[in-house]
């Protein structure tokens, strides 16, 4: 293919999935290694106008994916932000061309672990052959993306969680590249508590036999257990206590026979809490693939936006990444996040302002912790709009 | 010497319209205690300005972002530090000064990040406080303060003398000043009587 036309087309597997984008160019990685020919699987939303003015880049969390606002193709639940993302939502697709993909190192139809490794002569998938990324390298990828869709300029780039160190990410690489940045429940480095969680989890998964050192791909047994409390170890940091209490407390759950709920003195899962965890591990391992959980996990923890800029002469502050930006910032934090706190949030607050960017802050009280920003509320949906807009 | 009285109050409170005619155009404004941002939004849409806020409540902060300004929820006791030296030509600090834990280290922050400021404060030597005092023998609740001792956010009253006063120890110039009453604007003989509602621009 000549020109650097991009390439669309879609994968073999599973019917209803994403269109997929073909980098016209090995993608390089912060690790020194490149990425050949590498796939980038999105969805997009509304209608591109004519002077590609209006594209929204919405980035996904850590297990988020490409079906911002769509159903997703193997849980058949509705898109992961359909509450924010629509028509005449506060990130309207009448208005806006809304794109959203998955990024590289997971496994809905991005090149990840998964992934058949071009250099393996079996054709046998990466495994643990897939070079380690970071955040910048997943944001190279969008980058390659938004030059393969015609979009030299975003609107607004916005992300949640993962998605926010994406978005301050590009903000910080590629300034010229977007015009609003909203980055809500996020951080601009992992602090030694979220590296120390996700350590947990890659422990967890490692700790499985049938990871089987990341060749479990043509086996029948794959690291499900392992996946399942990475899953639920890291599905408490997402919530508050409080919310945790008010949702389950000490109640006990019913028995599978439908008898009432007693203490087994064993180890079944007596507590609702207790199942509901195994509930959420287990409906994980459905849709995510160990490998990538491992892979995206270290690139979370490698983030450290300073250091990317500690090189510059005088570098190293947080605020070296941001002079002379001319976008528009809106950071957003919860009152009840703990994974990552108002503190973080301040902290790229206090950098911006030091590097005389246009930003806003807002600390929303809710009470579900780190997940608030999935869920329901009005002040959330108000600030977007009013952002975006 | 008297700031200039404003041709038009573009909707807003009188103190925040002298302080909006007064602002140089196409100037940087660091509004703190901005509110619900309309003085904010009349600097950068009738002046030109780049204005930035700083605001405790986070109900008006959200209010302002959904209005498209640039606002910060933050303290103005402890944030201003992490801003540049002489980031703005302004610093604007509208009835916010009597709250603060420290007025005096807030205005010494206002000079620092800002080439210029405006103050405004409610005249605690107005007559009527006077009166009030006087004559009632209790803490003045009056049109300008209306709020009773016990739940006003006003801990350190503050009169258009003591304010001088505050700016000379300082080393801080007043540049220029205007006062108010029922809403106009008044000369300054014997402001510190008549005046509800004090103005100052200061340099440093």
């Amino acid at each position: 293919m000549g020109g650097g036309l991009p390439q669309f087309a879609r994968p073999m597997n599973a019917a209803p999935i994403s269109p997929v984008y073909h980098l016209t160019h090995p993608l390089p990685l912060d690790s020194g290694q490149v990425l050949e020919g590498a796939e980038i699987a999105y969805e997009t939303y509304g209608i591109l106008a004519p002077d590609a003015a209006n594209a929204v880049l919405v980035c996904h969390a850590l297990t988020g994916d490409q079906y911002l606002a769509s159903p997703h193709p193997i849980t058949g639940k509705p898109g992961w932000w359909e509450r924010m993302v629509g028509p005449g939502k506060p990130i309207d697709t009448d208005r806006h061309f809304v794109i959203c993909a998955n990024v590289i190192g997971s496994c809905m139809g991005s090149t990840g672990p998964a992934s058949p490794d071009p250099g393996a002569a079996d054709g046998q998938p990466y495994a643990m052959r897939f070079p380690v990324i970071t955040i910048r390298d997943m944001v190279r990828g969008l980058v390659a993306l938004l030059d393969g869709l015609g979009i030299a300029r975003l609107h607004a780039v916005v992300g949640g969680s993962m998605g926010g160190m994406q978005a301050l990410s590009l903000a910080a690489n590629w300034p010229e590249r977007a015009a609003r940045v909203l980055v809500i429940a996020a951080t601009a480095r992992h602090s030694a508590q979220n590296i120390a969680f996700h350590e947990v989890g890659r422990q967890a998964i490692m700790a499985d036999p049938a990871w089987a050192q990341g060749h479990y791909y043509e086996c029948d047994a794959k690291p499900d257990n392992g996946l399942a409390v990475a899953r639920m170890a890291a599905h408490i940091t997402y919530l508050s206590e409080a919310g945790l209490t008010e949702k389950f407390g000490r109640r006990l759950q019913d028995r599978p026979d439908g008898t009432k709920g007693a203490k087994s003195f064993g180890f079944d899962a007596d507590f609702q809490v207790e199942s509901y965890l195994r509930y959420q591990g287990s409906g994980f391992t459905r849709r995510f693939d160990a490998n990538s959980y491992l892979y995206i996990t270290r690139a979370m923890d490698y983030f450290d936006i300073a250091e990317e800029f500690a090189d510059i002469p005088g570098g190293g502050k947080l605020a070296d990444a941001f002079v002379g930006t001319q976008a528009r910032f809106c950071i957003v934090s919860f009152d009840t996040d703990w994974l990552y706190p108002t503190a973080e949030s301040r902290h790229v607050v206090h950098a911006l302002n030091a590097a005389g960017a246009k930003v806003s802050f807002v600390e929303l009280s809710a009470p579900h912790g780190h997940d608030s920003f999935l869920l329901e509320h009005d002040q959330l949906d108000r600030v977007v709009k009013g952002f975006i807009d | 010497m008297l700031l200039h009285a404003p041709t038009t109050t573009f909707g807003l409170r009188p103190d925040l319209a002298a302080i909006a005619h007064n602002v140089m155009p196409g100037s940087r404004v660091l509004d703190i205690g901005c509110g619900d941002g309309s003085l904010m939004e009349v600097l950068e849409t009738h002046k030109g300005c780049d204005a930035r806020g700083m605001e405790l409540d986070g109900t008006l902060v959200e209010r302002c972002v959904a209005r498209g300004l640039s606002v910060v929820q933050g303290d103005a006791n402890t944030d201003l530090a992490n801003y540049p030296d002489k980031a703005f030509d302004y610093a604007i600090l509208s009835q916010t000064l009597q709250t603060a834990t420290r007025p005096d280290l807030m205005l010494d922050e206002l000079l620092r990040v800002g080439r210029r400021a405006f103050v405004s404060f409610p005249n605690f030597a107005h007559w009527r406080t006077r009166a009030a005092l006087m004559f009632g023998g209790r803490m003045p609740v009056t049109r300008a303060l209306p709020v009773s001792w016990y739940e006003t956010d006003n801990i350190h009253h503050v009169t258009v003398e003591d304010f001088r006063d505050l700016a000379r120890l300082k080393g801080a110039r007043i540049e220029r000043a205007c006062f108010f009453s029922g809403g106009k604007q008044i000369g300054a003989p014997a402001a510190n009587w008549r005046a509800e509602f004090a103005v100052f621009e200061l340099s440093r």
